[in-house]
């Protein structure tokens, strides 16, 4: 019995088979031996990298180079990408430098907040399909949103929970709950994650995985978080399959009224 | 012969095609692409691929980054 309880079952996100239904960025670390060390603790099987010019005159080292592609799956993003333009080209770029057909698009569309551009992610996300690609588009968590990416041909959906980097958990538990019941394809929680709770409480909602960077890489100790963040994932999981008690506004006692003493 | 690499003007001297370019800039990162005047070029087609004057090119590779 335990061993069923403890065994992951598989899951799939386009062509992939996983366990792990942590994915986590490369980004922000410390040193590429962080990074690999975080990443081989977290338990991820995706990573996601991001696309930029290589620096001329340098034999600068390559985060490539830490990283085992027979090990992980890249998931290349169009991060810092504000057009449909840039962010096709991006992925055709990754396709090309051998980071595969998987892909994370995102087409920023306000500075400050990196909320995405909808619109624009929509038809970068039909373009990318009608190339190849098998998308993953990083979404506001909104219902009719997610119905369309589904219907163009996304192989998930990757609403955020809150601005990108901000830590501030689940805003909207509600709309996540309402898109993973709207959409049949995974529904990945993108961005927002501050700590263990937060992951926990997305897995608890029925979510299929949840996507992070900075919560595991700007902790103080980004090893202890990786390994807690893989912990949290896990333990939502169970939780969600092993479905919750309602919550009730008075007590109910555990132990028996029956059999107690006359004292 | 000048191009913009990266957005940094540069005088190249025996680069006539893609293939000879990465070479002459002694590009040791792996897993680059290439984008010839906003075309992705396919690997396969480095050799063929000329570069001419005044030619925008980008090459870049994989580097951390999340969300």
């Amino acid at each position: 019995m335990t061993e069923t309880l403890t065994d992951k079952p598989t899951f799939k996100i386009g062509d992939k088979t996983l366990t792990s239904r942590l994915i986590v960025g490369t980004g922000k670390y410390a040193s590429f031996e962080q990074t690999r060390i975080a990443i081989e603790i977290s338990g991820a099987e995706i990573v996601t990298v991001a696309v930029r010019r290589i620096e001329l005159d340098t034999t600068k080292d390559s985060l490539l180079n830490h990283l085992d592609p027979k090990k992980y799956i890249f998931l290349p993003n169009t991060a810092g990408c504000y057009s449909v333009k840039e962010a096709v080209m991006t992925c055709q770029l990754a396709r090309e430098a051998g980071l595969g057909n998987f892909v994370k698009v995102e087409v920023i569309g306000d500075e400050k907040t990196l909320f995405p551009d909808n619109e624009a992610t929509l038809e970068a996300s039909k373009l990318l399909v009608q190339d190849g690609f098998q998308v993953l588009p990083y979404c506001t968590d909104d219902v009719v949103l997610c119905k369309k990416l589904e219907a163009l041909g996304c192989v998930a959906v990757m609403p955020l929970a809150a601005p990108i980097g901000s830590g501030l958990g689940i805003r909207n538990p509600y709309n996540i709950r309402l898109i993973q019941e709207a959409v049949s394809v995974p529904v990945i929680i993108d961005a927002g994650v501050g700590t263990a709770s937060d992951a926990s409480r997305a897995m608890e909602l029925g979510v299929d995985g949840i996507l992070m960077n900075t919560a595991i890489a700007g902790a103080r100790d980004p090893l202890k978080m990786a390994l807690s963040m893989k912990m949290a994932v896990e333990s939502g999981r169970l939780a969600f399959e092993a479905g919750r008690i309602p919550k009730k506004l008075y007590a109910s006692a555990s132990s028996p009224l029956e059999g107690m003493m006359d004292l | 012969m000048k191009l913009t690499i990266n957005g940094e003007e540069r005088e190249v001297h025996s680069s006539n095609t893609v293939t000879e370019l990465v070479e002459e800039l002694s590009i040791t990162a792996p897993n680059i692409a290439v984008a010839l005047n906003c075309q992705v070029i396919p690997k396969s087609r480095y050799p063929e691929t000329p570069v001419k004057e005044g030619d925008q090119i980008e090459i870049v590779h994989a580097v951390g980054g999340g969300v």
